[in-house]
């Protein structure tokens, strides 16, 4: 899977999925202070990651995760190495 | 001691999904029973049950609001959004002042199956995901509504099985009683789906009368054969009366007592002297007697053993001066955990629109309830105050007295 189309489908998966509103996505967007994704929201994110990309994220990884492309950057990191 | 009244109402019924559509079926005698193929199909000994559709929440409440949400927290709350708004009561007075919410619920089951089915087939919690422990949980009506609301007074969930939504009226009414809270969102909830009521058809509880969908519920009469399960949401805001003097709320009824009671004997079968206590205890916190109740609403749910005890009951308390009595489960089946509310919002109904709803189906008594002064057909009365038991397994009674506003 290309990069553009792996940050294509998490920004459709956050306003589908998780509701975000669509002009609040932006790469430099913070997942907490701007998009509003609290703890509960991750734990749907696993789970949408997972069925949509085949990737189990790791708690302990997302740690340092703080913007969207933080988050853009993991995603395609995971789906390279598998 | 405060005064207790109700201030607004709310349901979402198989006989309606607001207060005006279930007066008319109280008033026509409508059922809201159908036989469902889907259960005959699992391998249910009887495929009849109650009917309402799922409310569409998406675009009403954020993603995060629904997400934890069961089904009957869904209906709980389309009939908390009706009697708030009978109540004039908006989210800036929620926010300002101290409400409470004590909800009836016994249950959850189709969350705990899911998130088990899930584990089971990926052999993973984590794709499970947030919302199913929050809609697991036997408090998560009450969980659900108190954030969804941002209530800030007290918050549990009251299990009593059958009697659920009455004892959670019950208890509203000592907290505001003794002067501890203001205001409380009082009412009970009750999922429908297969998964809830598998286990009950296990015990041959149902009624098997499936050719003939809306004459199954036959609350007392001689042919009676089971219950009928049903459920939905039905809300009633409890208030002090000086709280809704204070800010011109319209006063729909008051609550006079509450009785209650155990039956110290079998798990499911009920006996005569726990109903009859909790009665008597209830005309007792009311400071009123028999002869000052113009209407009985029973628990009476259309099987063998419970509809005989209750009549006995009924008649120890009342004698031949008996008030009229009817049963609205054999319009709605047993609403379980919502029932006890449920049912003291139709019996208002009645009251406030002088007439009492029939006990529908009802065709030749038994030995056990020929005593009965039962109310067949639709009848104009005026009703000052009625009474209305719900009795739960493992013998958990509760019976309460709501009298006409007189301010």
């Amino acid at each position: 899977m290309q990069n553009e189309e792996i940050i294509s489908r998490i920004n459709r998966l956050l306003v589908e999925e998780i509701e975000i509103e669509e002009e609040k996505i932006s790469p430099a967007a913070d997942l907490k202070k701007d998009l509003e994704i609290d703890s509960l929201d991750f734990v749907d994110l696993f789970v949408i990651i997972e069925r949509n990309f085949g990737v189990k994220m790791k708690a302990e990884e997302m740690a340092d995760i703080k913007s969207l492309q933080d988050f853009y950057d993991y995603i395609i990191k995971r789906v390279q190495s598998n | 001691m405060t005064r207790v009244v109700i201030t607004g109402m709310g349901i979402y019924s198989v006989i309606g999904r607001n207060l005006a559509d279930v007066k008319d079926s109280l008033m026509l005698g409508r059922s809201g029973i159908i036989y469902d193929p889907a259960r005959k199909e699992m391998g249910f000994r009887s495929a009849l049950t109650g009917v309402v559709e799922r409310p569409v929440l998406k675009g009403i409440l954020d993603r995060r609001m629904r997400v934890g949400m069961p089904i009957q927290g869904e209906y709980a709350y389309m009939a908390t959004l009706e009697a708030l708004k009978n109540a004039g009561i908006d989210q800036k007075y929620m926010d300002d002042h101290e409400v409470g919410i004590l909800y009836g619920n016994d249950s959850s089951a189709v969350p705990v199956v899911e998130s088990v089915d899930i584990l089971r087939k990926e052999k993973d919690t984590m794709l499970i995901g947030s919302g199913y422990i929050f809609q697991s949980m036997n408090s998560t009506v009450s969980m659900n509504l108190s954030v969804i609301f941002k209530l800030k007074g007290i918050n549990f969930t009251v299990s009593g099985a059958c009697a659920s939504g009455s004892h959670a009226l019950g208890i509203g009414f000592l907290l505001i009683k003794q002067g501890l809270q203001d205001m409380i969102i009082c009412g009970g909830a009750q999922e429908i789906n297969p998964e809830s009521t598998a286990s009950f058809d296990a015990l041959n509880a149902f009624s098997i009368r499936e050719s003939e969908p809306v004459k199954a519920s036959r609350p007392f009469d001689r042919d009676r054969d089971g219950l009928v399960p049903s459920g939905g949401a039905a809300t009633l805001i409890l208030e002090s009366y000086e709280s809704a003097r204070k800010r011109g709320a319209p006063i729909l009824a008051e609550v006079a007592g509450y009785g209650f009671s155990s039956n110290g004997e079998h798990i499911s079968l009920p006996n005569i002297d726990g109903p009859a206590r909790a009665m008597m205890m209830s005309l007792k916190t009311a400071g009123m007697s028999a002869r000052d109740i113009s209407y009985i609403n029973a628990h009476a749910t259309s099987t063998q053993a419970g509809d005989g005890n209750e009549a006995r009951a009924i008649f120890q308390i009342f004698g031949r001066e008996m008030p009229p009595v009817s049963s609205t489960k054999s319009m709605t089946g047993h609403e379980m955990w919502m029932g006890g509310a449920s049912e003291v919002i139709y019996s208002t109904l009645m009251m406030n629109n002088d007439f009492i709803a029939p006990n529908i189906n009802f065709e030749n008594p038994d030995e056990a309830t020929a005593c009965l002064n039962l109310a067949t057909e639709t009848t104009p009365c005026q009703i000052d105050a009625f009474l209305s038991n719900s009795f739960g397994f493992g013998g958990t009674n509760s019976s309460l007295i709501i009298r006409k506003a007189s301010f």
